[in-house]
């Protein structure tokens, strides 16, 4: 086969990928065509990939271990890929796209690393080349060890940990990073040694940058990671001149940076906010906290049943608890139940409840919860004050009114769901434990609300038997 | 400052593809219901892995000998097809709870 015959395929197939690429994004951001947008996109990559292997050099028998150890690699990352992907559960999807995450960004920073030590080796050392591999491998290895933070604190097996002067140290390490990035751009002479203290400062870096954020606002910033290994992905099309990696990774930095702020609109705080903020912290409990004593009144499943079954209106609140619980199908059945009574029943579903905006739909879709059941924050509190029973389920800080009337509260201007404009709250709840941002709230203390104590998923149960008693 | 130049007018197709595919990102996704943000992530996960074509070159180019970049290659690809395999499979696995059942 001709060489400009097998280089023509190979742009044809980068430019299908391209477009797989653009309208499978385009697809994901409507619930009927998602899953084909999805598949659509996945088919683009695979394309792209074979057709990189059969027609970007031409097949030579000296290359015999290059191209098994490429098969060998595929293979073993299909299989673990696979494996992990269908075995996470749908509650710690959230660490799972994170460590996905990191696994790009990785191998942005490795594809770097090479091409460093490849420049070293051919002598011919270009200023333009050096940057993008400089900067592919700095956001690269950022992202890797940020994301792989992330999904260790997702996990729980990291705490949320903060340097004393933290920030400082963090703006050391960025002005070293750059400082360091700039010094082998333009620097006579190249060492390996260099790179790989920019790779230690890098990763450094990017651990300390996730480190004292807090578990509630880790969705924004597995988004801005995600947006970063886009960038990372887009720094090694520059270096390749290949079009595919180029827009692939393009897209992917400029929609996940605009995801990313939609995040951080949806919970009312800028970037900044988030990243310097150090969310959850837990500080500023202890200030201005007495007014909270008031008194907690439980109510027993069989009053809360009763509460429910002759409601013309109930609103449902789930949060991170329904998930750990796993609590969305009883959820559901009590749904049906209350249906066959004519009660009315919606899900008022907070943009970031749970662990990542959409997860809740996600969770609830699972369960078959019909579609239209569901409803954003705002129809949620336009519809709020003529609702007679709102059942918040494992859900803390997205209806805690601290956000609205105490500014000292970390969670202050974040958007919540109104729940006292309702006639009755009922809060399930396993303890009386603060929720994700680590701060009281005075909601379980209102006049109007009942606590109802116990794992979500018993708890329902309880009330799916006291109702059909009735 | 010459370099620069020059490093702006070689590349300035690139350059100009960056600027558009940026505007084309932004508007793809500015209409995405809240409800889609985390199978969006997901699959925009996925997407960004085509790094893996990268490694896929490395090993390529790699001349036989050359174990240093052989193993990191290898390395690299197996990292990549994590990103992409895994990434496609989770959407898929998020959106199949999207799909219509038939009662």
């Amino acid at each position: 086969m001709s060489t400009l015959l097998g280089l023509s395929i190979l742009e044809l197939c980068y430019i299908a990928a391209s477009i797989t690429f653009i309208v499978g994004l385009k697809m994901l951001s409507s619930p009927d065509k998602a899953r084909k947008g999805n598949l659509m996109a996945a088919y683009g990559m695979g394309i792209a990939i074979i057709a990189t292997i059969l027609f970007k050099e031409e097949l030579s028998a000296d290359k015999w271990l290059n191209y098994s150890l490429i098969l060998a690699g595929l293979v073993v990352g299909t299989i673990i890929g696979t494996r992990m992907a269908l075995k996470v559960k749908m509650t710690a999807m959230p660490q799972m796209v994170s460590f996905f995450n990191g696994m790009g960004g990785a191998c942005a920073a490795v594809i770097s690393l090479v091409e460093f030590d490849h420049l070293l080796h051919s002598g011919e050392v270009e200023m333009g080349m050096l940057i993008v591999i400089i900067l592919g491998l700095i956001i690269g290895s950022v992202s890797f060890s940020g994301s792989i933070i992330a999904y260790g604190k997702l996990e729980g097996k990291i705490g949320d940990k903060a340097l004393p002067a933290g920030q400082i140290i963090n703006i050391i390490l960025l002005v070293v990073m750059l400082a360091l990035g700039v010094f082998i751009a333009i620097a006579d002479t190249q060492q390996a040694l260099y790179i790989y203290v920019l790779l230690g400062v890098s990763l450094l870096y990017g651990i300390l940058f996730v480190m004292p954020i807090g578990g509630a606002d880790m969705p924004v910033v597995i988004s801005l990671l995600n947006s970063f290994t886009g960038m990372a992905a887009a720094f090694g099309g520059f270096l390749y001149g290949n079009q595919a990696m180029l827009t692939g990774g393009i897209l992917v930095g400029s929609a996940g940076t605009i995801l990313t702020v939609l995040m951080c609109t949806a919970m009312n705080r800028s970037l900044t906010n988030v990243i310097i903020g150090s969310f959850g912290g837990g500080g500023t409990t202890e200030e201005g906290r007495e007014g909270l004593q008031g008194s907690i009144k439980e109510i027993t499943a069989t009053d809360a049943a009763i509460l429910l079954a002759y409601a013309k209106k109930v609103s449902v609140v789930p949060g991170y608890g329904l998930a750990v619980a796993q609590a969305q199908h009883t959820v559901h059945n009590l749904e049906k139940l209350l249906d066959d009574k004519g009660v009315e029943l919606n899900y008022a579903i907070h943009p970031v409840a749970g662990r990542m905006p959409g997860h809740m739909n996600v969770l609830l879709a699972e369960a078959d919860v019909p579609y239209p059941k569901l409803q954003e924050m705002e129809d949620a509190n336009d519809d709020m004050s003529s609702t007679d029973v709102v059942l918040v389920i494992g859900a803390n800080d997205v209806v805690n009114p601290a956000a609205e009337n105490d500014p000292s509260s970390p969670i202050y201007g974040m958007p919540i769901i109104n729940v006292l404009d309702a006639k009755n709250v009922i809060v399930m709840k396993r303890s009386m434990g603060k929720g994700y941002a680590g701060i009281e709230n005075e909601l379980f203390f209102h006049d109007k609300n009942r606590m109802l104590f116990g794992d979500a998923k018993d708890s329902l149960e309880k009330l799916i038997s006291e109702v059909k008693n009735l | 400052m010459e370099s620069i130049l020059s490093l702006f007018y070689e590349n300035r197709e690139f350059i100009f593809l960056i600027i558009v595919s940026i505007f084309l990102g932004i508007e793809v996704i500015s209409n995405v219901p809240a409800v889609l943000h985390t199978p969006l992530m997901s699959g925009a996960n996925a997407i960004h892995g085509v790094v893996i074509i990268g490694s896929i070159i490395i090993m390529l180019e790699a001349s036989p000998d050359n174990y240093f970049a052989l193993i990191m290659g290898f390395l690299a690809v197996v990292l990549g097809t994590l990103n992409v395999v895994g990434g496609f499979v989770v959407t898929n696995r998020m959106l199949e709870m999207f799909k219509k059942k038939d009662k």
